[in-house]
Protein backbone atom coordinates (compact mmCIF):
# COMPACT_ATOMS: atom_id res chain seq x y z
CA UNK A 1 0.00 0.00 0.00
CA UNK A 2 1.70 3.43 -1.06
CA UNK A 3 0.41 6.69 0.47
CA UNK A 4 1.83 9.92 2.14
CA UNK A 5 3.05 9.82 5.53
CA UNK A 6 3.50 11.95 8.26
CA UNK A 7 4.56 9.33 10.97
CA UNK A 8 7.06 6.08 10.45
CA UNK A 9 8.78 4.07 12.47
CA UNK A 10 11.26 1.72 11.89
CA UNK A 11 12.04 -1.42 13.55
CA UNK A 12 10.73 0.05 17.15
CA UNK A 13 11.33 -1.99 19.83
CA UNK A 14 10.77 -0.60 23.57
CA UNK A 15 11.90 -2.29 26.79
CA UNK A 16 10.76 -1.53 30.31
CA UNK A 17 13.64 -2.46 32.21
CA UNK A 18 13.60 -6.18 31.08
CA UNK A 19 10.10 -6.14 29.92
CA UNK A 20 9.92 -5.88 26.00
CA UNK A 21 6.28 -3.64 25.48
CA UNK A 22 6.88 -3.14 21.59
CA UNK A 23 8.27 -5.52 19.31
CA UNK A 24 9.97 -4.34 15.89
CA UNK A 25 7.20 -2.19 14.80
CA UNK A 26 6.87 -0.46 11.61
CA UNK A 27 3.73 1.44 11.02
CA UNK A 28 3.10 4.58 8.95
CA UNK A 29 0.45 6.80 9.46
CA UNK A 30 -0.97 9.11 6.63
CA UNK A 31 -1.22 12.71 7.20
CA UNK A 32 -4.67 14.77 7.74
CA UNK A 33 -6.79 11.55 8.69
CA UNK A 34 -7.63 9.90 11.88
CA UNK A 35 -5.47 6.73 12.56
CA UNK A 36 -7.34 4.77 15.05
CA UNK A 37 -4.71 2.15 16.92
CA UNK A 38 -6.86 -0.84 18.64
CA UNK A 39 -6.02 -4.09 20.74
CA UNK A 40 -7.00 -5.55 24.10
CA UNK A 41 -5.34 -4.01 26.88
CA UNK A 42 -1.42 -4.01 27.80
CA UNK A 43 -1.09 -4.48 24.19
CA UNK A 44 1.34 -1.16 23.83
CA UNK A 45 -0.76 0.61 21.94
CA UNK A 46 -0.93 3.44 24.77
CA UNK A 47 3.35 3.23 24.86
CA UNK A 48 3.13 3.31 20.78
CA UNK A 49 1.36 6.40 21.07
CA UNK A 50 3.96 7.73 24.03
CA UNK A 51 6.63 7.18 21.29
CA UNK A 52 5.40 9.68 18.85
CA UNK A 53 6.37 12.74 21.44
CA UNK A 54 8.80 11.32 23.74
CA UNK A 55 6.71 10.83 26.70
CA UNK A 56 7.87 7.63 27.82
CA UNK A 57 11.15 9.71 28.69
CA UNK A 58 9.40 10.79 31.90
CA UNK A 59 9.87 6.94 32.80
CA UNK A 60 12.75 6.55 34.46
CA UNK A 61 14.14 2.24 33.08
CA UNK A 62 12.37 2.79 29.52
CA UNK A 63 14.61 2.15 26.82
CA UNK A 64 14.06 2.38 22.77
CA UNK A 65 15.90 0.92 19.73
CA UNK A 66 14.72 1.98 16.51
CA UNK A 67 13.65 4.98 14.67
CA UNK A 68 10.79 7.41 14.81
CA UNK A 69 10.81 9.51 11.93
CA UNK A 70 8.16 12.40 11.71
CA UNK A 71 8.43 14.37 8.63
CA UNK A 72 11.36 13.14 7.56
CA UNK A 73 13.05 13.30 10.54
CA UNK A 74 14.14 10.74 13.15
CA UNK A 75 13.09 12.21 16.75
CA UNK A 76 13.79 9.54 18.30
CA UNK A 77 18.05 10.89 19.11
CA UNK A 78 19.21 12.19 22.07
CA UNK A 79 19.56 15.42 20.50
CA UNK A 80 15.98 16.02 19.83
CA UNK A 81 14.34 19.76 20.58
CA UNK A 82 11.78 17.90 23.22
CA UNK A 83 10.10 21.08 23.71
CA UNK A 84 9.19 22.04 20.02
CA UNK A 85 8.46 18.30 19.03
CA UNK A 86 5.78 18.48 21.76
CA UNK A 87 4.37 21.86 20.27
CA UNK A 88 4.16 19.87 17.19
CA UNK A 89 3.03 16.97 18.29
CA UNK A 90 0.37 17.45 21.27
CA UNK A 91 -1.21 15.17 23.17
CA UNK A 92 -4.71 14.50 24.92
CA UNK A 93 -4.64 11.98 27.89
CA UNK A 94 -7.16 9.35 29.27
CA UNK A 95 -8.53 11.54 31.97
CA UNK A 96 -9.11 15.10 31.27
CA UNK A 97 -6.01 16.34 32.89
CA UNK A 98 -6.69 20.58 33.02
CA UNK A 99 -4.61 23.06 35.38
CA UNK A 100 -6.09 23.47 38.52
CA UNK A 101 -6.45 27.22 36.65
CA UNK A 102 -8.85 29.30 35.32
CA UNK A 103 -9.84 28.15 32.01
CA UNK A 104 -7.91 31.18 30.44
CA UNK A 105 -4.46 30.65 32.23
CA UNK A 106 -5.05 26.59 31.12
CA UNK A 107 -4.73 28.05 27.65
CA UNK A 108 -2.68 30.64 28.40
CA UNK A 109 -0.39 27.67 29.49
CA UNK A 110 1.27 26.87 26.34
CA UNK A 111 1.38 30.22 24.80
CA UNK A 112 3.69 31.50 27.68
CA UNK A 113 5.72 28.82 27.88
CA UNK A 114 6.57 28.90 23.95
CA UNK A 115 6.35 32.78 23.92
CA UNK A 116 4.04 32.37 21.08
CA UNK A 117 2.47 36.03 21.45
CA UNK A 118 3.27 38.69 24.05
CA UNK A 119 -0.14 41.30 23.40
CA UNK A 120 -2.72 40.62 25.96
CA UNK A 121 -5.32 40.85 23.19
CA UNK A 122 -3.76 38.13 20.26
CA UNK A 123 -3.20 35.74 23.36
CA UNK A 124 -7.20 36.26 23.79
CA UNK A 125 -7.83 36.14 20.13
CA UNK A 126 -5.68 32.67 19.99
CA UNK A 127 -7.83 31.58 22.87
CA UNK A 128 -11.46 32.62 21.19
CA UNK A 129 -9.85 30.68 17.98
CA UNK A 130 -9.04 27.69 20.13
CA UNK A 131 -12.65 27.23 21.68
CA UNK A 132 -14.10 27.72 18.56
CA UNK A 133 -12.29 24.95 17.18
CA UNK A 134 -13.45 22.82 19.96
CA UNK A 135 -16.98 24.25 19.89
CA UNK A 136 -16.67 25.63 23.77
CA UNK A 137 -16.71 29.74 22.78
CA UNK A 138 -20.34 29.95 23.38
CA UNK A 139 -20.73 28.27 26.34
CA UNK A 140 -17.34 29.49 28.40
CA UNK A 141 -16.53 32.98 26.90
CA UNK A 142 -18.34 35.03 29.88
CA UNK A 143 -16.46 31.83 32.20
CA UNK A 144 -12.63 32.18 30.88
CA UNK A 145 -11.80 33.43 34.92
CA UNK A 146 -13.55 30.40 36.06
CA UNK A 147 -11.32 27.31 37.82
CA UNK A 148 -11.55 24.85 34.86
CA UNK A 149 -12.09 22.09 37.39
CA UNK A 150 -15.80 23.31 37.92
CA UNK A 151 -16.58 22.26 34.36
CA UNK A 152 -18.10 19.42 33.37
CA UNK A 153 -15.76 16.59 32.00
CA UNK A 154 -17.29 16.60 28.61
CA UNK A 155 -16.12 20.03 28.81
CA UNK A 156 -12.47 19.61 30.24
CA UNK A 157 -11.44 17.21 27.41
CA UNK A 158 -12.72 19.88 24.68
CA UNK A 159 -10.51 22.26 27.15
CA UNK A 160 -7.81 19.77 27.21
CA UNK A 161 -7.93 19.80 22.91
CA UNK A 162 -8.03 23.03 22.98
CA UNK A 163 -5.17 23.72 24.91
CA UNK A 164 -3.36 21.48 22.59
CA UNK A 165 -4.92 23.43 19.22
CA UNK A 166 -4.21 27.16 20.42
CA UNK A 167 -0.03 25.99 20.20
CA UNK A 168 -0.72 24.99 16.28
CA UNK A 169 0.11 21.65 16.51
CA UNK A 170 0.53 19.24 12.94
CA UNK A 171 -0.15 16.07 15.20
CA UNK A 172 -2.71 15.45 17.90
CA UNK A 173 -2.35 12.24 19.85
CA UNK A 174 -5.17 10.99 21.43
CA UNK A 175 -5.10 8.01 24.33
CA UNK A 176 -8.42 6.79 24.47
CA UNK A 177 -10.18 10.55 25.63
CA UNK A 178 -13.40 8.92 25.59
CA UNK A 179 -13.11 6.65 28.44
CA UNK A 180 -13.87 8.58 31.31
CA UNK A 181 -16.98 10.55 29.42
CA UNK A 182 -20.58 8.90 28.88
CA UNK A 183 -21.65 8.23 25.57
CA UNK A 184 -23.35 11.77 24.62
CA UNK A 185 -20.25 13.51 25.59
CA UNK A 186 -18.37 10.52 23.58
CA UNK A 187 -20.33 11.27 20.62
CA UNK A 188 -19.65 15.12 20.61
CA UNK A 189 -15.63 14.45 20.95
CA UNK A 190 -15.98 12.30 18.17
CA UNK A 191 -17.84 15.02 16.20
CA UNK A 192 -15.02 17.10 16.78
CA UNK A 193 -12.23 14.95 15.85
CA UNK A 194 -14.05 13.97 12.93
CA UNK A 195 -13.75 18.35 11.90
CA UNK A 196 -10.35 18.30 13.02
CA UNK A 197 -8.85 15.80 10.78
CA UNK A 198 -9.26 18.19 8.09
CA UNK A 199 -6.30 20.16 9.45
CA UNK A 200 -3.95 18.22 11.50
CA UNK A 201 -3.39 14.54 11.51
CA UNK A 202 -4.94 12.57 14.55
CA UNK A 203 -3.97 9.36 16.36
CA UNK A 204 -5.97 7.71 18.45
CA UNK A 205 -5.54 4.91 20.76
CA UNK A 206 -9.24 3.32 21.75
CA UNK A 207 -10.14 0.18 23.48
CA UNK A 208 -13.87 0.80 21.51
CA UNK A 209 -13.61 -1.04 18.51
CA UNK A 210 -17.01 0.82 17.13
CA UNK A 211 -15.54 3.80 17.93
CA UNK A 212 -12.65 3.27 15.63
CA UNK A 213 -14.57 2.35 13.07
CA UNK A 214 -17.02 5.09 13.56
CA UNK A 215 -14.21 7.42 12.68
CA UNK A 216 -11.02 6.16 11.54
CA UNK A 217 -10.27 6.24 8.11
CA UNK A 218 -6.94 4.01 8.90
CA UNK A 219 -7.02 1.34 11.68
CA UNK A 220 -3.75 -0.76 13.57
CA UNK A 221 -4.34 -4.16 15.49
CA UNK A 222 -1.78 -4.61 18.05
CA UNK A 223 -1.31 -7.54 20.04
CA UNK A 224 1.47 -8.43 23.39
CA UNK A 225 3.70 -5.76 21.66
CA UNK A 226 3.40 -6.48 18.00
CA UNK A 227 1.30 -4.76 15.29
CA UNK A 228 -0.39 -7.08 13.62
CA UNK A 229 -2.04 -5.66 11.50
CA UNK A 230 -2.17 -1.93 9.81
CA UNK A 231 -4.63 -0.78 6.80
CA UNK A 232 -7.69 1.26 5.95
CA UNK A 233 -10.59 0.70 8.56
CA UNK A 234 -12.60 -0.42 6.05
CA UNK A 235 -10.62 -2.94 5.29
CA UNK A 236 -9.58 -4.17 8.85
CA UNK A 237 -12.95 -4.32 9.50
CA UNK A 238 -14.51 -6.36 6.33
CA UNK A 239 -11.59 -8.87 5.61
CA UNK A 240 -8.50 -8.87 7.71
CA UNK A 241 -5.81 -10.70 6.41
CA UNK A 242 -5.14 -12.02 9.96
CA UNK A 243 -6.76 -14.61 11.82
CA UNK A 244 -5.67 -13.06 15.20
CA UNK A 245 -7.72 -9.73 14.02
CA UNK A 246 -10.62 -11.53 12.87
CA UNK A 247 -10.82 -12.82 16.44
CA UNK A 248 -10.28 -10.12 17.87
CA UNK A 249 -12.90 -8.40 15.82
CA UNK A 250 -15.53 -10.46 15.91
CA UNK A 251 -15.22 -10.50 19.46
CA UNK A 252 -13.45 -14.00 20.25
CA UNK A 253 -11.23 -12.07 22.68
CA UNK A 254 -10.83 -9.24 24.38
CA UNK B 1 -26.54 -13.37 76.69
CA UNK B 2 -23.68 -12.81 74.01
CA UNK B 3 -25.53 -10.21 72.45
CA UNK B 4 -25.98 -8.35 75.21
CA UNK B 5 -22.42 -8.24 77.05
CA UNK B 6 -21.03 -7.25 73.51
CA UNK B 7 -23.63 -4.07 73.53
CA UNK B 8 -22.87 -3.29 76.66
CA UNK B 9 -18.85 -3.33 75.72
CA UNK B 10 -19.59 -1.40 72.98
CA UNK B 11 -21.16 1.38 74.48
CA UNK B 12 -18.33 1.69 77.43
CA UNK B 13 -16.09 1.71 74.57
CA UNK B 14 -18.35 4.42 72.72
CA UNK B 15 -18.13 6.04 76.04
CA UNK B 16 -14.21 6.52 76.43
CA UNK B 17 -14.20 7.64 72.96
CA UNK B 18 -16.78 10.03 72.85
CA UNK B 19 -15.05 11.16 76.61
CA UNK B 20 -11.76 11.62 75.35
CA UNK B 21 -13.18 13.76 72.00
CA UNK B 22 -15.02 15.64 74.36
CA UNK B 23 -11.87 16.60 77.07
CA UNK B 24 -10.02 17.63 74.38
CA UNK B 25 -12.31 20.54 73.83
CA UNK B 26 -12.70 20.75 77.45
CA UNK B 27 -9.43 21.40 77.81
CA UNK B 28 -8.80 24.49 75.24
CA UNK B 29 -11.67 26.31 76.75
CA UNK B 30 -10.93 25.88 80.40
CA UNK B 31 -7.43 27.10 79.43
CA UNK B 32 -8.86 29.96 77.59
CA UNK B 33 -11.21 30.71 80.62
CA UNK B 34 -8.05 30.11 83.16
CA UNK B 35 -6.16 32.90 81.26
CA UNK B 36 -9.11 35.21 80.60
CA UNK B 37 -10.26 35.19 84.44
CA UNK B 38 -6.54 36.15 85.96
CA UNK B 39 -6.23 38.78 82.77
CA UNK B 40 -9.97 40.58 84.32
CA UNK B 41 -8.18 40.38 87.42
CA UNK B 42 -5.25 42.54 86.27
CA UNK B 43 -7.27 44.49 84.01
CA UNK B 44 -9.69 45.71 86.92
CA UNK B 45 -6.39 47.38 89.20
CA UNK B 46 -4.77 48.29 85.68
CA UNK B 47 -6.65 50.18 82.44
CA UNK B 48 -6.99 48.23 79.40
CA UNK B 49 -5.98 51.11 77.32
CA UNK B 50 -2.62 51.41 79.25
CA UNK B 51 -1.88 47.55 78.10
CA UNK B 52 -2.21 48.44 74.96
CA UNK B 53 -0.49 51.98 74.73
CA UNK B 54 2.09 52.11 77.09
CA UNK B 55 5.44 51.96 75.50
CA UNK B 56 7.10 50.70 78.46
CA UNK B 57 7.37 47.03 80.65
CA UNK B 58 8.60 47.98 83.96
CA UNK B 59 7.33 45.65 86.29
CA UNK B 60 8.34 46.51 89.31
CA UNK B 61 9.49 49.96 89.16
CA UNK B 62 7.09 52.31 91.58
CA UNK B 63 4.70 53.12 90.29
CA UNK B 64 4.81 49.92 87.35
CA UNK B 65 4.17 50.34 83.53
CA UNK B 66 2.54 47.02 81.61
CA UNK B 67 3.08 48.12 78.12
CA UNK B 68 2.58 45.06 75.79
CA UNK B 69 4.13 47.08 73.12
CA UNK B 70 7.84 46.22 73.40
CA UNK B 71 7.02 42.11 74.18
CA UNK B 72 4.42 42.15 70.71
CA UNK B 73 6.89 44.26 68.63
CA UNK B 74 9.79 41.89 69.81
CA UNK B 75 7.53 39.05 69.10
CA UNK B 76 6.29 40.30 65.55
CA UNK B 77 10.24 41.42 64.43
CA UNK B 78 11.86 37.96 65.15
CA UNK B 79 8.94 35.88 64.00
CA UNK B 80 8.60 38.14 60.87
CA UNK B 81 12.27 37.97 60.24
CA UNK B 82 12.84 34.01 61.24
CA UNK B 83 10.12 33.86 58.37
CA UNK B 84 11.21 35.79 55.83
CA UNK B 85 14.97 33.43 56.39
CA UNK B 86 13.21 30.54 56.82
CA UNK B 87 10.10 30.42 53.73
CA UNK B 88 12.47 30.93 50.76
CA UNK B 89 14.71 28.09 52.52
CA UNK B 90 12.01 25.62 53.46
CA UNK B 91 9.93 26.03 49.77
CA UNK B 92 13.66 25.63 48.11
CA UNK B 93 13.98 22.51 50.16
CA UNK B 94 10.57 20.92 49.67
CA UNK B 95 10.66 21.39 45.78
CA UNK B 96 13.96 19.84 45.73
CA UNK B 97 12.58 17.01 48.23
CA UNK B 98 9.12 16.31 46.08
CA UNK B 99 10.09 17.29 42.41
CA UNK B 100 14.04 17.01 41.78
CA UNK B 101 15.76 14.69 44.52
CA UNK B 102 16.24 11.40 43.13
CA UNK B 103 14.28 8.93 45.73
CA UNK B 104 17.75 7.68 47.27
CA UNK B 105 18.52 11.21 48.35
CA UNK B 106 15.10 12.17 49.12
CA UNK B 107 15.03 9.80 51.77
CA UNK B 108 18.33 11.08 53.28
CA UNK B 109 17.40 14.36 53.20
CA UNK B 110 13.53 13.54 54.70
CA UNK B 111 14.72 11.93 57.62
CA UNK B 112 17.57 14.54 58.13
CA UNK B 113 14.45 16.76 58.32
CA UNK B 114 13.26 14.47 60.70
CA UNK B 115 16.43 14.68 62.90
CA UNK B 116 16.22 18.77 62.35
CA UNK B 117 12.50 18.59 64.30
CA UNK B 118 13.99 16.72 66.80
CA UNK B 119 16.87 19.01 68.24
CA UNK B 120 15.96 20.05 71.64
CA UNK B 121 15.61 23.97 71.85
CA UNK B 122 17.17 24.49 74.62
CA UNK B 123 20.39 23.01 72.62
CA UNK B 124 19.82 25.69 69.68
CA UNK B 125 19.90 28.09 72.08
CA UNK B 126 23.12 27.33 73.77
CA UNK B 127 24.93 27.03 69.90
CA UNK B 128 23.16 30.30 69.52
CA UNK B 129 25.09 31.45 72.96
CA UNK B 130 28.52 29.86 72.08
CA UNK B 131 28.59 30.19 68.31
CA UNK B 132 25.85 32.05 66.33
CA UNK B 133 25.84 34.91 68.64
CA UNK B 134 29.30 36.09 68.39
CA UNK B 135 29.45 34.88 65.04
CA UNK B 136 26.33 37.78 63.92
CA UNK B 137 27.95 40.32 66.44
CA UNK B 138 31.58 40.02 64.38
CA UNK B 139 29.36 40.27 61.32
CA UNK B 140 27.32 42.67 61.69
CA UNK B 141 30.06 44.85 64.08
CA UNK B 142 27.48 45.54 66.95
CA UNK B 143 27.82 45.95 70.43
CA UNK B 144 26.13 42.58 71.50
CA UNK B 145 25.63 38.88 69.27
CA UNK B 146 22.62 38.54 71.87
CA UNK B 147 19.88 40.24 69.71
CA UNK B 148 16.75 39.46 67.73
CA UNK B 149 18.91 38.62 64.60
CA UNK B 150 20.43 35.50 66.64
CA UNK B 151 16.77 34.77 67.57
CA UNK B 152 15.48 34.66 64.19
CA UNK B 153 18.37 32.75 62.59
CA UNK B 154 17.52 29.86 65.18
CA UNK B 155 13.62 30.30 65.34
CA UNK B 156 13.82 30.19 61.45
CA UNK B 157 15.85 26.43 61.79
CA UNK B 158 12.90 25.18 63.67
CA UNK B 159 10.25 26.26 61.56
CA UNK B 160 11.86 25.00 58.78
CA UNK B 161 10.79 20.68 59.55
CA UNK B 162 7.39 22.03 59.97
CA UNK B 163 7.14 24.17 56.75
CA UNK B 164 9.61 21.69 54.76
CA UNK B 165 7.21 18.54 55.53
CA UNK B 166 4.03 19.76 55.00
CA UNK B 167 4.84 22.19 52.11
CA UNK B 168 6.71 19.01 50.35
CA UNK B 169 3.05 16.66 51.35
CA UNK B 170 0.73 19.54 49.62
CA UNK B 171 3.54 19.39 46.59
CA UNK B 172 3.62 15.77 45.74
CA UNK B 173 -0.19 15.69 46.44
CA UNK B 174 -0.58 17.07 43.18
CA UNK B 175 -1.89 14.46 40.96
CA UNK B 176 0.95 12.98 38.43
CA UNK B 177 -1.70 14.10 35.32
CA UNK B 178 -0.83 17.32 35.89
CA UNK B 179 2.62 17.16 35.15
CA UNK B 180 2.44 14.97 32.59
CA UNK B 181 -0.03 17.57 30.50
CA UNK B 182 2.40 20.07 31.23
CA UNK B 183 5.06 18.34 29.66
CA UNK B 184 3.03 17.27 27.12
CA UNK B 185 2.55 20.80 25.85
CA UNK B 186 6.21 21.01 25.92
CA UNK B 187 6.77 22.66 29.03
CA UNK B 188 10.42 22.17 30.46
CA UNK B 189 10.63 20.67 34.60
CA UNK B 190 10.82 24.46 35.88
CA UNK B 191 7.83 25.91 34.25
CA UNK B 192 5.51 22.99 35.00
CA UNK B 193 6.97 23.35 38.82
CA UNK B 194 6.15 26.86 39.05
CA UNK B 195 3.43 27.42 36.94
CA UNK B 196 1.57 24.39 37.20
CA UNK B 197 2.27 22.39 40.49
CA UNK B 198 3.00 25.49 42.84
CA UNK B 199 -0.34 26.92 42.06
CA UNK B 200 -1.91 23.84 42.68
CA UNK B 201 -0.05 23.28 45.77
CA UNK B 202 -0.60 26.91 47.05
CA UNK B 203 -3.22 26.23 49.76
CA UNK B 204 -1.11 23.62 51.39
CA UNK B 205 2.39 25.71 50.67
CA UNK B 206 0.43 28.73 52.87
CA UNK B 207 -0.97 26.39 55.67
CA UNK B 208 2.62 25.57 56.16
CA UNK B 209 3.74 28.66 56.64
CA UNK B 210 0.93 29.23 58.96
CA UNK B 211 1.96 26.39 60.80
CA UNK B 212 5.23 27.55 60.71
CA UNK B 213 4.68 31.13 61.93
CA UNK B 214 2.56 29.08 65.09
CA UNK B 215 5.73 27.55 65.77
CA UNK B 216 7.95 30.77 66.01
CA UNK B 217 5.75 32.71 67.78
CA UNK B 218 5.18 30.23 70.46
CA UNK B 219 9.16 29.36 70.92
CA UNK B 220 10.33 30.10 74.51
CA UNK B 221 14.05 28.84 75.00
CA UNK B 222 15.93 29.71 72.24
CA UNK B 223 14.41 33.58 72.03
CA UNK B 224 15.06 33.53 76.23
CA UNK B 225 18.78 32.50 75.41
CA UNK B 226 20.13 34.50 72.56
CA UNK B 227 17.79 37.83 72.14
CA UNK B 228 19.28 39.91 75.10
CA UNK B 229 15.81 39.74 77.40
CA UNK B 230 15.83 43.35 77.06
CA UNK B 231 11.54 44.76 76.95
CA UNK B 232 12.34 47.67 75.07
CA UNK B 233 10.78 48.78 71.87
CA UNK B 234 13.63 47.43 69.36
CA UNK B 235 14.33 50.08 66.68
CA UNK B 236 15.92 47.49 64.46
CA UNK B 237 16.33 43.58 64.58
CA UNK B 238 20.31 43.68 65.48
CA UNK B 239 18.90 45.01 68.78
CA UNK B 240 18.59 43.51 72.04
CA UNK B 241 14.89 42.49 73.04
CA UNK B 242 12.27 40.47 74.25
CA UNK B 243 9.82 38.44 73.14
CA UNK B 244 5.84 37.63 74.71
CA UNK B 245 6.96 34.26 75.89
CA UNK B 246 10.51 34.90 77.20
CA UNK B 247 8.73 37.32 79.26
CA UNK B 248 5.90 35.48 80.79
CA UNK B 249 9.02 32.57 81.66
CA UNK B 250 11.52 35.12 82.81
CA UNK B 251 9.44 36.52 85.14
CA UNK B 252 7.15 34.48 86.28
CA UNK B 253 9.55 32.53 89.34
CA UNK B 254 9.79 36.13 90.47
CA UNK B 255 6.74 37.27 90.79
CA UNK B 256 4.21 37.23 93.99
CA UNK B 257 1.50 34.75 93.38
CA UNK B 258 -1.21 37.04 93.53
CA UNK B 259 0.16 40.52 92.81
CA UNK B 260 -0.06 42.57 89.91
CA UNK B 261 2.89 41.69 88.30
CA UNK B 262 1.45 38.05 88.46
CA UNK B 263 -1.82 38.44 87.08
CA UNK B 264 -0.01 40.75 84.66
CA UNK B 265 1.77 37.87 82.70
CA UNK B 266 -1.17 36.32 82.43
CA UNK B 267 -2.34 38.64 80.36
CA UNK B 268 0.54 38.44 78.26
CA UNK B 269 0.00 34.58 78.07
CA UNK B 270 -3.58 35.60 76.60
CA UNK B 271 -2.80 37.70 73.90
CA UNK B 272 -0.10 35.12 73.02
CA UNK B 273 -2.80 32.65 72.84
CA UNK B 274 -5.35 34.41 71.00
CA UNK B 275 -2.51 35.55 68.43
CA UNK B 276 -1.53 31.63 67.73
CA UNK B 277 -5.50 30.64 67.52
CA UNK B 278 -5.70 33.07 65.29
CA UNK B 279 -3.46 31.51 62.93
CA UNK B 280 -3.74 28.16 63.44
CA UNK B 281 -7.42 28.83 62.83
CA UNK B 282 -5.79 30.24 59.20
CA UNK B 283 -3.72 27.29 59.14
CA UNK B 284 -6.62 25.22 58.93
CA UNK B 285 -8.88 27.09 56.69
CA UNK B 286 -6.25 26.70 53.98
CA UNK B 287 -5.31 23.13 54.96
CA UNK B 288 -9.07 22.62 54.23
CA UNK B 289 -9.10 24.82 51.16
CA UNK B 290 -6.72 22.56 49.55
CA UNK B 291 -8.23 19.22 50.74
CA UNK B 292 -11.77 20.05 49.05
Amino acid sequence: MNYPCKIKTINLNLFYGEFQALKNINIKIPPKNITAIIGPSGCGKSTLLRCFNRMNDLIESVRTEGKVIIDNQNINLPETDLISLRRKVGMVFQRPNVFDLSVYENLAFGVKIHRLYRSKTKILEEIEHALESVGLWKELKDKLKKNAKNLTLDQQQRLCIARVIILKPEIILLDEPCSSLDPIATLKIEELLFQLKEKYTIVIVTHNMQQAARISQFCGFMLLGELVEFDTTEKIFTYPSDTRTENYITGKFG
Amino acid sequence: MFSKLQKIKESILEFFIRGSGILIILFVVLIFLFLLKDSLFFFKSYPLKDFFTQKKWLPISEPPSFGIIPLLLGSIYVTFFAIIICVPLGMGCAMFIAEVAPSFLRNILKSFVEILAAIPSVVLGFIGIVWLGPLVKKIFSIPTGMCGFTGSLLLAFMALPTIISISEDALRSVPYTYKEAAFGLGATKWQTLWRVILPAASSGIIAAIMLGIGRVIGETMVVMMVTGNSPIIPSSILEPLRTLTATIASEMGETVRGGLHYFALFSVGLILFIITFIINFLADLFLHRSKK
